[in-house]
């Protein structure tokens, strides 16, 4: 769907040459949500704004649906816009227009007459949620609102790919959340190719089926989200998974189940995707005579099923866990038994 | 009573020159405002970085608007005789004035429709082009919409100061209030008059900064 090849991007200023976006290439599918993760300064916001050369590229190829962006005249680039949809992190919208006529914006550059357009934007007022507000100015309106106005503006024109350039990082966490299932919704329904450019991890754990790491204009890490979850290589990508996974007491919590569980054993659960949804630990405690306590642990769920630790304390006779070791192993779970522990 | 207080005001020539006034006044606002926002678009899309960037155009225009600015008024009007001359066919009566109003005022509020453009959110400009605007669709739908409260309490100001400059125009005969209380009140030392036509002036004043007030507040949805 979308393929970029050795894209760069360096600015001029007086002093330095400053490079955005270093050599990078891509590949994404139609139908997916990728998500692209990097601290400020990475050049995420620039790489999303060359997709529809907001930015014009230093070097490189752009390839949408068969189209070389990079290589279009100012003319067919416009015409190539109108199938491009764009969110911004402060909505951008027009405060002089409704919601209503914000919507039709798209729809007026587009030329399309004025019935077609009063039908249309009704339709998606009615998709992002907003009936009974079409008559309200950008002013009056909430930030989650104000970005389901962004989002109807954007898919106006039916666009085949969605850029979302910091969508929900001026939103609390609860109308980030209904923002980003709304953008679940859209592309469960339309089968439109989203792309997601943040910096929060909490965002591509819950929507987006890959993701790209960023560091320095570079691509550092790519891959389903899963995988990197599960094993972030780059230090920069063990930090964002940290900041979803975690745990700064594990340490602390480990040495206090060495001192207090001194029969049975401890093992550390590792769920990766969909194993999650067997009850695993009830039918351990059905299946083999023992006794399950959880001390600790956190699972999340991602786009490709649960992801997390357990620890739990096993009482019993040594044959039967061992028996239950064996059950485990051969579910999507892996395990661990805790050393140390008599 | 009006007779005992104001014995030389005559109620038909002040009507007349009201009217002179109202007349130079609005013609020259509708002149300034087109001229002011060609002149203010120019400046704001031909700067470094704009839509239109061009060094030159943006020199050419921004020395036009100052020179015209520094030159005062009263000088500016004696200075475009030629002009005036050449373009209205006479250089007496509130038609002659009209070249030196607008000429005058349009670089002043040109600046203004600069300022006005400025303020509009880049992102929305953003926007608009990631959605395949023309630049022209930007330029109509997108700034002059997004900018126009602060274009009319613009355009206040500069009516305003526009209903001095057709006071002053009266030193060429422009007719007008300003002219009737030189020439029927100063000169004649009937100072009813001089003081009648400042009222009226006051109050023509007053009427444009509340109506421009009032629709600068309508339109502005922020």
């Amino acid at each position: 769907m979308i393929s970029i090849k050795d894209l760069s991007k360096v600015f001029h200023t007086k002093d330095q040459d400053v490079t955005a976006v270093d050599h990078l290439d891509l590949n994404i599918e139609a139908g997916e949500i990728y998500g692209v993760i990097g601290y400020s300064g990475a050049g995420k916001s620039t790489f999303i704004r060359l997709l529809n050369r907001l930015e014009n590229p230093t070097g490189g190829s752009i390839t949408i649906d068969g189209q070389e962006i990079t290589s279009l005249s100012k003319n067919k680039l416009r015409l190539a816009r109108q199938e491009i949809g764009m969110i911004f992190q402060h909505f951008n919208l027009l405060w002089s227009r409704t919601v209503r006529d914000n919507i039709a914006f798209p729809l007026e550059i587009a030329g399309v007459p004025k019935e077609k357009r009063q039908a249309r934007v009704m339709e998606l007022i009615e998709l992002v949620g907003l009936k009974g507000r079409e008559n309200a100015y950008p002013s009056q309106l909430s930030g989650g609102q104000k970005q389901r106005v962004g989002i109807a503006r954007a898919l106006a024109n039916n666009p085949k790919v969605l850029l979302c350039d910091e969508a929900t990082s001026a939103l609390d966490p609860e109308t980030t959340d209904s923002i980003l299932d709304l953008l679940v919704d859209i592309n469960e329904k339309l089968g439109l190719t989203i792309i997601m450019i943040t910096h929060e991890m909490h965002v591509i754990r819950k929507i987006c089926h890959r993701v790209a790491v960023m560091e320095n204009g570079k691509v550092v890490e790519e891959g389903e989200v899963l995988n990197v979850f599960l094993h972030p290589e780059q230090a920069v990508t063990k930090k964002f998974v940290d900041q979803v996974m975690g745990d700064p007491d594990q340490e602390y919590s480990l040495a206090l189940i060495h001192e207090r569980y001194r029969s049975g054993k401890v093992l550390r659960l590792h769920f990766v995707g969909e194993s999650t949804n067997q009850a695993l630990i009830s039918e351990l405690s059905r299946k083999f005579k023992l006794d399950l306590n959880i001390l600790h642990g956190k699972i999340t769920q991602t786009q490709k099923g649960a992801y997390g630790t357990l620890f739990v304390h096993v009482e019993g006779d040594h044959d039967e866990i061992e028996k239950a070791k064996t059950y485990i192993k051969q579910t999507s779970v892996e395990v661990e038994v805790i050393p140390n522990v008599q | 009573m009006f007779n005992e207080l104001f014995p030389n005001v005559d109620i038909e020539d002040m009507v007349t020159a009201t009217y002179e006034t109202l007349y130079m006044t609005v013609i020259s606002v509708a002149g300034t405002l087109i001229l002011g926002i060609l002149l203010g678009l120019v400046l704001y899309l031909s700067r470094p970085g704009g839509l239109w960037e061009n060094n030159l155009l943006n020199w050419v225009t921004a020395a036009f608007v100052n020179i015209f600015r520094a030159i005062p008024f009263i000088i500016l009007i004696l200075l475009l005789f030629p002009f005036t001359d050449f373009l209205m066919g006479t250089i007496r009566g509130p038609k002659a004035a009209l070249p030196a109003l607008i000429i005058g005022a349009a670089p002043f509020y040109g600046r203004l429709v600069e300022i006005a453009l400025r303020e509009v959110d880049k992102g929305v400009i953003e926007a608009a082009k990631s959605m395949g605007a023309k630049t022209s669709t930007i330029i109509l739908k997108v700034l002059l919409k997004e900018s126009m409260p602060a274009l009319v309490s613009g355009l206040t100001v500069t009516a305003i100061a526009l209903i001095g400059y057709t006071a002053v125009a009266g030193v060429i005969g422009a007719g007008g209030l300003g002219d009737f209380a030189y020439f029927y009140g100063f000169q004649r030392s009937d100072f009813d008059v001089v003081f009648v036509c400042t009222i009226l002036i006051v109050l023509i004043v007053f009427l444009f900064q509340f109506v421009g007030d009032a629709v600068s507040r309508a339109i502005d949805k922020r």
